[in-house]
């Protein structure tokens, strides 16, 4: 390669990185100026799912674990904050004692629902967390008599804001004597937590247990004659997606200051998986793109009623309603016409531009006969 | 006593619902080897689009045995699911029969958002119930009660399976998809149009659902647009449970998984000491899919099947 041409590449890099970071760094008052507070809060929530979706991504996107229950974990962390501090049960715990009791926590959970399904694969799979997320969700819902312990679907309330170094995020702070809401300082927590999650899913990558989970994704029989052990190296995977799970969902607990049975439905785990398959599994920034179009898309359409109102004279249907069926359609309409996500890794694309192998080829003509 | 008895009646009727749905899970599994996620959705469609013609007919006040309506629904219903089962293949399955196996699975999700959507656009969010027209008569045996209508379900659901049966075994399309669940290249070059009989499975496990989907709304009284995600689930379990895959493991795993709910939820406030109550009842189907799936994953009467990748 060109020297010259390495020398000015770099430099490039150098300049987007720059660029991307002040543009991070300055999004919450850019969007606030331009959009409004509300669509700052959205941002948070963002940033909440890119982390999620990076711990799913782990499962799903290394090691090839299809998991629909991926927001078990979510609500363990949730519901552990909750129950620690609030005045549920009068305690009020430091918010960095009660994250990583999260993540271990919710990385036990993920073990337990690992270490029986280790010889399941695929929609089998897909099936068992699904009843494991599902299982989780009815005991939230229930485990208010004759203990009451989660309060049952009334959820939990008053929840400790985020506080560090003695400082709650939700109150307001100062900043060139301008009053800034508090979701702007749990935008640049959560942003930093997610720098950090992206960093170690980037080091997992090329580390050996990244690459044992790809093997086991490719080919699980010849990852093991390799010498892998697939119990403990899928186990390490449940287990890990499933922490960072947890500590997403201490955020949430902590941000939304109320937590109830009803934001960890099935549905919640769809949007997750979306999110990292629509994206471009187990590349890290089409799961950023996945999560980042998943969570702005539906808010987005809300402006459908507008302009509904201003094409037909009146709002025929309810956007609400209209934003999911069309989330529903592109969902649909993505995976015909890229199986591959939106954004996938190089050599996943060089996978499905390939060639196709001679097996393929002959199966083609054998369905083309029968027509 | 009288418990046990009843929870066996209501569960043989539940049962044999679930045992309808599941048949569309695991015909389309034995051919396919796809969990086809949006089945689920076709029996909700069933039970809306019956329940819409109904009430219709009822509104319009045309005075004609309630038996005649309902029949007049289903004649209404069975032709649409029909049709939105052809098309689910057509749109969300065939184009991506050689992609990775997560793309349908997105696909199907994808269908199922719509299809509720959809439903939720045309009928509302709330629930819409079942006019009372069908008598609901009470026999009583050895201290249980069974109404005219569950037994009425419960053979319905009876001559449908063993009108299924002798279609897949004695009928030439029958013939053809035994072929293909078989081997899909090899019965393609035996001249069998694999695409349709691809499609006609569609339409016969969907023309079950929409009935089964009518059975449930009349049996609880009320149809959602909703309905369809658990029932789903719950079938795909029943299918499961039996060996999905194998038709005759399908009715059993219903009937099965139908009986053990039902029992659940009459004994385990007592099991639990009053610890657990019956609103756990859908818990039992996940736990029972779970342990299926770990200790024997090919089901009560299917072959090995789950190391597929």
């Amino acid at each position: 390669m060109n020297w010259q041409r390495v020398k000015s590449d770099r430099r490039a890099a150098l300049v987007a990185f720059v660029a991307l970071g002040l543009l991070l760094a300055a999004a919450p008052f850019l969007v606030g100026a331009g959009l409004g507070n509300g669509w700052v809060r959205i941002l948070d929530f963002t940033l909440l799912y890119v982390m999620l979706a990076l711990g799913l991504n782990i499962v799903v996107g290394y090691a090839g674990l299809l998991d629909l229950g991926y927001v078990a974990f979510y609500a363990v962390g949730a519901y552990l904050y909750a129950l620690l501090a609030s005045p549920q049960f009068g305690l009020h715990l430091p918010v960095w004692l009660i994250l990583p009791l999260g993540a271990l926590v919710a990385g036990l959970f993920g073990m337990t629902l690992g270490a029986p399904t280790l010889r399941l694969r695929g929609d089998y799979l897909a099936i068992v967390t699904l009843g494991f997320g599902e299982i989780i969700r009815i005991f939230l819902n229930n485990l208010d008599a004759p203990v009451n312990i989660t309060n049952g679907p009334q959820g939990i309330n008053l929840i400790d804001p985020i506080a560090l170094g003695g400082v709650s995020l939700s109150q307001s702070f100062s900043l060139f004597g301008m009053q800034v809401p508090g979701i702007y300082a749990y935008y640049y927590l959560f942003l930093a937590l997610a720098l950090l999650i992206v960093f170690i899913s980037l080091r997992l990558q090329d580390s050996r247990i990244g690459r044992a989970w790809v093997a086991i994704r490719e080919d699980e029989v010849a990852a093991e004659a390799m010498g892998i052990n697939t119990r403990n190296v899928k186990l390490l995977a449940f287990a890990m997606g499933a922490s960072f799970g947890g500590i997403s969902g201490g955020l949430f607990a902590g941000f939304q200051g109320f937590v109830s049975p009803e934001s960890f439905n099935l549905m919640e785990s769809v949007m997750i998986l979306c999110m990292v398959v629509l994206g471009g599994m187990g590349h890290i920034p089409g799961v950023i793109l996945g999560a980042i179009l998943l969570t702005v898309l539906p808010e987005a359409l809300r402006y459908i009623g507008p302009l509904e109102q201003a094409l037909f004279g009146r709002v025929v249907v309810d956007p609400a309603d209209l934003r999911m069926l069309i989330f529903g359609l592109a969902l649909i309409v993505v995976m015909i016409f890229r199986p591959a996500g939106l954004w996938p890794s190089k050599t996943r694309r060089r996978e499905f531009d390939s060639e196709p192998s001679v097996l393929e080829h002959e199966q083609e003509a054998l369905y083309d006969a029968s027509r | 006593m009288d418990i046990f008895l009843q929870q066996l009646i209501n569960g043989l009727v539940l049962g044999s619902v679930y045992a309808l749905i599941a048949l569309g899970y695991t015909m389309v599994y034995g051919i396919l080897e796809l969990i086809n996620f949006a089945h689920g959705e076709v029996v909700m469609i069933g039970a809306m689009v019956t329940l819409a013609v109904v009430n219709a007919l009822m509104a319009s006040g045309v005075d004609l045995p309630g038996v005649v309506v309902v029949a007049g629904g289903v004649l209404v219903a069975v032709p649409v699911c029909m049709a939105l089962g052809f098309a689910i293949e057509r749109v969300a399955y065939r184009p991506l029969r050689r992609a990775p196996r997560l793309a349908p699975l997105i696909t199907a999700i994808g269908v199922s958002i719509v299809l509720q959507n959809v439903a939720m656009i045309i009928w509302g969010r709330s629930y819409i119930s079942f006019p009372p027209i069908l008598p609901a008569t009470r026999h009583d045996i050895a201290g249980a009660g069974v109404t005219d209508l569950q037994i009425f379900i419960f053979l319905l659901a009876l001559v449908l399976m063993a009108g299924l049966v002798l279609l897949v075994q004695k009928t030439r399309i029958g013939r053809g998809m035994r072929a293909t669940a078989q081997a899909p290249e090899i019965a393609g070059l035996m001249g069998v149009n694999v695409n349709a009989v691809i499609s006609f499975t569609f339409i016969l496990g969907s023309a079950l659902a929409a009935i089964a989907g009518v059975m449930v709304s009349a049996y609880y009284g009320i149809a959602h647009y909703y309905m369809g995600f658990l029932l789903g689930l719950k079938a795909f379990t029943a299918a499961v449970l039996g060996g999905i895959g194998n038709i005759a493991g399908a009715m059993l795993g219903g009937l099965l998984l139908g009986v053990i709910e039902s029992m659940a939820a009459g004994y385990i406030g007592d099991i639990t000491g009053g610890f657990l109550g019956s609103h756990y009842q859908d818990v039992f189907a996940f736990f029972v899919l779970i342990g299926v799936l770990v200790f024997r994953p090919s089901g009560l009467l299917g072959e090995r099947v789950a190391e597929r990748p």
